[in-house]
């Protein structure tokens, strides 16, 4: 059992931060009872907008002490609840907490704390000649929540997701201790890796309040391929040649006609190419023009021999504006399209996704519901959207829940996970049960209870 | 229709950057794209050729390099290119561009239609296209947005002129000048671009090869605009902070949009 707050609670932690950035109940506003999706809602009884590591270890002892939850939130773009206050209590919110420390060229890296914004981050790494990587396609996420999530994002295919670009955290612990781990270095050896167990956990274990994140240097060249269709079936079946070729892809997405009108419809911009009912998306990056264009070559060939009608050139910044800017609304799109939402982000082996993409249309078909997806095709994580439109609420309700039931039973019966990158938070916590069984579950509470004896952070996520 | 679309290559980077001391144009690295304006009047000129029927030919004056804007546009799906390269032609002003863009296309002969992008981004004067026309002697009209009919005989057009949004019935032949997103410019093929790849793709001419040309009129020489100094203009980073509970914030955004007429 918690403890519910009270108003000496709420002297405590003005004592503790400066009162003008804690707030208490009408205060609130009601943004800060749920993410982007919204089913899972509940009201902190505090929120603290943190400004340092120091303040976050102080309010952590109190609420330790007091045993009040705590659950931490950047830009609640979120998905699955996991920024959610089910318990209420103390909320942490990190947007002001979004300074970019250091950029060290020696070593490669950037040090952020967790408030920065993934476009914040792309837009500084880009005026010093740098790439950080990971580009999900929330960029008004913070790096913090990025990092809690493991996101992967469209490069995820040549460059891996957020935990290959975190060498370091600072952390504090649920206690209020205050833990460094890794650092700026390239290799480490020492002991169990605390720092890729924080990446990840959805805030349940630690708060981070600064990162170490690798860089690499910005390839000068970027080049995408659309390539237009004439169904998903052959779209999507193109993928394994394509990974089997080696060709040196930096992402390989896939998205459907009416994907790209929703997402016409929501930013009011027109899409360079829509008279197909598929499309592919390649990027290919790097340094020597004539090296990419072979590149280039090759994969075009392979998808005009596959049966792509053509494949269209984007390459200047303007082009690539007009296609990655829809590409990046997407969800916002699906969502603007219908009257309510929940999303799947099933991760499979590459070379079963076109089974899975066809499988969600047999669902979609065999419930009648409107089931679109799109995805990262290249690393086999999918975005599925399963949508209300007219249904009654109760009706949706039964057969989400069924939908879901057929799709993750799926994704276990083709080897794939739970989540790609969205996380578990509250929402899929049964699907995690189901999937992973009762020995790694029983590791994972053994871990939460090693960070958290005494379960006040983010308590009932993930397991 | 014969339509013919004039188009400049200009250097990659949007961020143009002037030297302070010799007030010439610093253009780092060979990095160059076809001028994003031109897109757009590309993009009129196919979507017209695909309504009535008929050719896309595009033209451009440069130097040899030049020659991959052009390919672009082949790829893009116009159905001829011609590169005007020659060092006589160096150096030109917007007057002694439209002059060699003149005798370029009296050489490729028969046209209904010249469209022009409004501007270029390493220029960005916005002169080349109506001075084209008036040396050609037919009408024109800049700064269009959309284009509401065209047929063998006229084109109407609406225009923003700024204040107001004219709309234009033109006789062909005639010019006119396409503002930025005035459409949704196509990609370009890779398809085409293999097909170009097994031909002659652009065809360049000299001022030889052009009948009537006077090189009193064209490049440097030709050029009346003398440049005293190049600058970058100043930044304006005026700005207000307004401070307030949110009634009192919408309250002060709204007076203030108001009284300088935005609403």
């Amino acid at each position: 059992m918690y403890k519910s707050v009270t108003s000496a609670d709420i002297d405590a932690l003005k004592m503790a931060v400066d009162p003008s950035r804690v707030f208490a109940g009408e205060e609130i506003s009601e943004d800060y009872s749920h993410d982007e999706l919204g089913d899972i809602s509940k009201l902190p009884e505090v929120l603290i907008k943190v400004k340092s590591t120091e303040e976050v270890s102080k309010i952590m002892k109190y609420a330790n002490d007091n045993r009040i939850p705590v659950v931490v939130r950047g830009s609640g773009t979120g998905l699955v609840g996991a920024a959610v206050a089910v318990e209420g209590g103390i909320m942490l919110e990190t947007t002001l907490m979004n300074k970019i420390l250091e950029l060290d060229e020696e070593n490669l890296t950037v040090t952020v704390q967790p408030g920065v914004l993934l476009m914040e981050l792309a837009a500084f790494c880009e005026e010093h000649d740098f790439l950080y990587p990971p580009d999900p396609g929330e960029k008004s996420a913070t790096i913090g929540g990025n990092i809690s999530t493991n996101a992967g994002g469209m490069r995820a295919v040549k460059y891996g997701v957020t935990r290959d670009y975190v060498r370091g955290l600072t952390a504090v612990l649920p206690n209020g201790e205050i833990i460094s781990i890794g650092g700026k270095i390239v290799k480490n050896s020492s002991g169990y890796s605390l720092k890729d167990l924080l990446v990840g956990s959805e805030g349940t274990l630690a708060v981070i309040t600064e990162a170490i994140l690798k860089l690499v240097p910005k390839p000068s060249i970027t080049v995408s391929l659309l390539i237009p269709f004439d169904s998903i079936e052959i779209a999507i079946g193109t993928v394994p040649t394509l990974i089997k070729s080696r060709a040196s892809l930096t992402a390989i997405e896939f998205m459907e006609q009416g994907t790209i009108l929703f997402a016409e419809e929501y930013l009011g911009k027109n899409f360079p190419d829509k008279k197909s009912p598929a499309y592919l998306i390649l990027t290919v990056d790097g340094n020597d023009s004539e090296e990419l264009s072979k590149e280039i070559d090759k994969v075009a060939a392979i998808c005009l021999q596959a049966g792509a009608s053509d494949a269209l050139i984007v390459d200047t910044e303007e082009r690539k504006t007009s296609v990655w800017s829809a590409r990046g609304a997407f969800l916002e799109a699906i969502k603007a399209s219908t009257t309510e939402m929940d999303e799947c982000d099933v991760v499979v082996p590459r070379n079963r996704i076109a089974d899975f993409v066809l499988y969600t249309k047999e669902v979609s078909q065999k419930l009648g519901v409107r089931i679109p997806s799109f995805g990262h095709a290249g690393d086999g994580n999918l975005h599925i959207y399963v949508c209300r439109d007219e249904l009654p609420k109760a009706e949706w309700k039964s057969k989400l829940l069924e939908a879901f039931d057929l799709l993750y039973k799926k994704a276990i019966e083709v080897e794939g996970q739970v989540s790609g990158e969205h996380g578990i938070g509250y929402a899929k916590k049964s699907y995690l049960a189901e999937s992973c069984g009762e020995t790694q579950l029983e590791l994972m509470r053994g871990i939460k209870k090693a960070f958290d004896p005494n379960n006040i952070l983010n308590p009932h996520k993930i397991v | 229709m014969n339509i013919i679309v004039c188009v400049k290559q200009v250097p990659a980077s949007s961020k143009v950057q002037v030297d302070p001391v010799t007030g010439v144009l610093i253009r780092d690295g060979a990095d160059s794209k076809l001028n994003p304006f031109d897109l757009f009047a590309l993009e009129s000129a196919f979507s017209i050729a695909e309504s009535v029927g008929g050719t896309v030919k595009t033209l451009s004056m440069g130097p040899p390099p030049a020659k991959a804007a052009l390919d672009e546009t082949l790829w893009m799906g116009a159905d001829e290119a011609v590169l005007l390269s020659d060092r006589k032609f160096g150096g030109a002003d917007v007057a002694a561009t439209a002059s060699a863009l003149k005798l370029g296309i009296e050489k490729m002969g028969n046209y209904g239609l010249i469209i022009c992008g409004k501007q270029t981004t390493d220029g960005d004067t916005a002169q080349v296209g109506p001075e084209l026309a008036e040396k050609l002697g037919i009408d024109h009209i800049a700064n269009v947005i959309e284009i509401l009919e065209a047929t063998e005989e006229y084109i109407t057009v609406v225009a923003d002129m700024d204040r107001v949004l004219q709309t234009a019935k033109l006789k062909l032949p005639c010019l006119i000048t396409i503002d930025k997103d005035a459409n949704t410019p196509r990609l370009p093929s890779y398809r085409r671009k293999l097909e170009f790849q097994q031909k002659e793709s652009v065809k360049v001419y000299s001022v030889n090869d052009l009948e009537g040309a006077d090189e009193n009129v064209l490049g440097l020489k030709g050029s009346p605009t003398k440049v005293e100094r190049i600058f970058s203009p100043d930044k304006n980073l005026d700005r207000r902070m307004l401070t307030g509970s949110s009634e009192e914030l919408s309250d002060n955004i709204y007076t203030l949009l108001k009284s300088k007429k935005f609403i």
